[in-house]
């Protein structure tokens, strides 16, 4: 392993402590909401994308429709097509090399391999990214068999981490007015729908906020 | 198959494909410059309506529970700056709380 790698791993290690305690609570909350094992732990290793796991976990175990689940998270993960975009230039070799290189990255790899300049350093994505994918996927083992040991998740309270959950991700989201315009629009559109439609279909439908920020071509 | 099944593999697979979009789908070309504004704002959208149907949603209704005492806490906490696991922890814990005793 270069020394790039490794200071990518190392750079990121505060990042992965947070990112196995995270992983361990999708383990946990994906239980709790009826998700099997082995379904939990093959997510974390294909999607490796934490919000959009959770937006899973969170819509079926609402008895929302798997069609919302996917749509959800598919959208979530949208953003990935950008990020990808924009440290497609230090991802550099074969195809195959660049397409697993790409599923390392997540946002926390791709924020800390940018450099002041605004380029990016390849090595310091694999890196951080091998890391944290770690991480995750040790985290979510955990989390699955502390699942398996837990009582009634609503006793526990586990209904409200959702929403906290997704209030801690959001926060760091805001820093625009745009992006701010976009989170109370969807989520006035969100509540408007919650009484009248099946659970998922709200959230799919508040996606539609985004297209404040489009510019005409 | 089970609707997790379903919802794993699918999104699974459009997730590696929406990572590998710029280095092996483009090639390292950009996206149309009208599209990045519109996909820059999807997360903040979906996990806002993420926040708002977990909190108050039900069988399609709104539900008022100890649900909004857990996010009043994680409120404080992230005000606090305190780490996403302390977060969750205290909106969990103060709605088991409330649970408890009503």
């Amino acid at each position: 392993m270069s020394p790039g790698y490794r200071d990518g791993a190392r750079k990121i290690a505060p990042i992965g402590v947070a990112a196995f305690a995270f992983a361990v609570s999708f383990g946990v909350l994906a239980k709790a909401s009826g998700i099997g094992s082995v379904e939990a732990i093959v997510m974390s290793l294909t999607t490796f994308a934490g919000s959009a796991q959770f937006a899973v976990a969170s819509i079926l175990g609402a008895a929302g429709g798997v069609v919302s689940a996917i749509a959800a998270a598919t959208l979530l993960n949208a953003r990935y097509a950008p990020i990808s975009v924009s440290v497609a230039p230090v991802l550099t070799g074969s195809r195959l090399r660049r397409l697993l290189e790409s599923q390392l990255i997540v946002d926390e790899s791709w924020a800390m391999s940018r450099r002041p300049d605004g380029h990016f350093d390849g090595k310091l994505l694999v890196g951080g990214g091998l890391a944290l994918y770690a991480c995750w996927n040790t985290g979510t083992v955990v989390g699955v068999l502390a699942g398996d040991a837990l009582g009634d998740p609503a006793d526990l309270g586990l209904d409200a981490a959702f929403p906290a959950l997704f209030l801690a991700l959001l926060v760091p989201q805001v820093r625009t007015r745009r992006a701010l315009a976009a989170a109370v629009l969807g989520a006035t559109i969100a509540l408007a729908l919650l009484p009248f439609t099946p659970a998922g279909v709200p959230i799919v439908a508040a996606a539609a906020a985004c297209l404040i920020g489009w510019r005409r071509p | 198959m089970s609707d997790a099944w379903i919802a794993v593999i699918v999104v699974g697979a459009a997730t590696i494909v929406l990572k590998s979009v710029g280095p092996v789908l483009l090639g390292g070309r950009p996206l149309p410059e009208h599209l990045t504004g519109v996909v820059a704002l999807l997360a903040p959208a979906l996990l806002a309506a993420l926040v708002v149907t977990q909190v108050a949603g039900g069988d399609e209704e709104i539900v008022l529970d100890a649900r909004l005492v857990g996010l009043g806490a994680a409120i404080v906490a992230i005000l606090l700056r305190a780490p996403l696991l302390v977060v969750v922890i205290a909106a969990a814990a103060s709605t088991a709380v409330v649970r408890l005793f009503t």
